[in-house]
């Protein structure tokens, strides 16, 4: 079974995001913040992040720079998961390293359409 | 909603469009028709359906029909047919046609504009394929309300993070405050008009290539075969179509046949195409 980390300051968000991400057949964990999440890669490396950007402690893109200095850092997949919608945030979060984007708030549609885009998981058959 | 309400929509859209209106569909009517009578300021539904039966005014039956014609849809939708499109459609053309340099597209219910957007997105991105041709992707729908919101091609945040891989997102599209609207060089490439797939297919001229997904679905059989004949005649001896996913042409069209390990991608049956170049394109 895949697994998946989400990392939000937000118990609520969290608590929706684990129930479709499980819905899609994945395991997953939590982290309040950047730095609670790098904590937990040093142990088990994710296959995909979900990240928030604005968090106490440590932000979601400082975590990203740091995750993908680590070893194996280059393995997740990252899909950052915030209400940060602009052009600039985008393309700074793409070029540290994510591998895609989702702009809050998302529904349970969006997260499986990047799953399927960053290659987690098929397509679901019509 | 009574039986004879019923059977008065479903005889309308018959009429109108074609569209099969099974009883399983009731809720349909419900759920569409309520902002219908909303706006035309009926009471209720109820109350439009006792003013249809008199003389309707043909701007409500005209409403109805696109409010039930309307389908749902979404960038690169299924995925899988736009990979078909890259990787055996696309390499094979840009052979065959590699004289003329051109290639023609038919979006045969192209609603809110996301399936032939995403083709003219495709064509972009294996330019490669195709340096320089023309392209023109012809896009019909029935409803004018609908075509007026493809055309404009805005999209709310909701709308683009459905299919759409962030990369395409900040490469084609421009942010306007909420929506993300499509960059000119994309719109440019498509051409919206409204077209009723009842009526003659010939003024519309020749394609390359025809999209007809999910549609046929909302037609019984013998107007399904209709569209068939009709759209195998708007293609040249070794153009193609797309149907939906769950869509077949058993039974109903002796023209086309599907491609085998190609999903939802359909040639002429008595078609002229360059096999070995297809089977190598299909091949990847």
């Amino acid at each position: 079974m895949k697994f998946c980390l989400v990392v939000d300051d937000s118990r609520v968000v969290r608590k929706v995001a684990r129930r479709i991400v499980e819905g899609l057949g994945f395991s997953c964990d939590e982290a309040e913040d950047g730095q609670k999440a790098y904590d937990a890669c040093q142990g088990t490396m994710p296959d995909v992040i979900l990240l928030d950007w604005n968090m106490p402690v440590m932000s979601g893109i400082e975590f990203l720079e740091k995750l993908r200095e680590m070893d194996n850092g280059s393995g997740p997949k990252v899909i950052f998961c915030t209400t940060e919608n602009d052009l600039g945030h985008i393309q700074r979060a793409m070029n540290s390293g994510a591998d895609e984007y989702i702009m809050k708030p998302f529904d349970s549609e969006i997260i499986e359409s990047k799953f399927v885009q960053v290659g987690l998981m098929e397509q679901a058959a019509e | 909603m009574r039986i004879a309400d019923f059977d008065l929509y479903k005889d309308m859209l018959m009429k109108q469009s074609g569209l099969t209106l099974s009883a399983d569909k009731c809720y349909l009517l419900d759920s569409r028709l309520t902002p219908v009578a909303k706006k035309w300021d009926f009471a209720s539904l109820d109350t439009m359906s006792v003013a249809l039966r008199g003389m309707p005014d043909p701007a409500l039956v005209k409403d109805i029909v696109e409010a039930m014609t309307t389908n749902e849809t979404s960038f690169f939708r299924d995925g899988k047919p736009f990979e078909l499109f890259k990787e055996v459609v696309l390499p094979y053309i840009a052979k065959s046609r590699s004289t003329q340099r051109s290639l023609r597209i038919w979006c045969a219910a192209s609603s809110s504009g996301q399936e032939p957007y995403s083709l003219a997105i495709t064509a972009l991105e294996n330019q490669h394929l195709i340096p320089g041709w023309k392209i023109e992707i012809v896009a019909t729908d029935i409803s004018d309300d609908i075509l007026e919101i493809a055309r404009k091609a805005e999209y709310s945040q909701f709308e683009v993070q459905r299919g759409l891989p962030i990369q395409l997102l900040t490469k084609y599209f421009e942010q306007n405050n909420e929506n993300w609207k499509l960059k000119e060089e994309v719109r440019n490439m498509v051409k919206f008009q409204n077209f009723n797939l009842l009526n003659d297919m010939a003024t519309l001229g020749l394609f390359d290539i025809i999209l007809c997904r999910n549609v046929l679905i909302y037609f019984n059989e013998e107007t399904k075969k209709e569209i068939l004949i009709k759209m195998a005649k708007r293609i040249p001896s070794d153009g193609f179509l797309f149907l939906g996913g769950a869509e077949t042409v058993l039974g109903i069209s002796e023209d086309f046949t599907p491609m085998s390990d190609c999903r939802g991608l359909y040639v002429l049956r008595e078609g002229n195409y360059d096999m070995e170049a297809l089977e190598k394109s299909a091949a990847g």
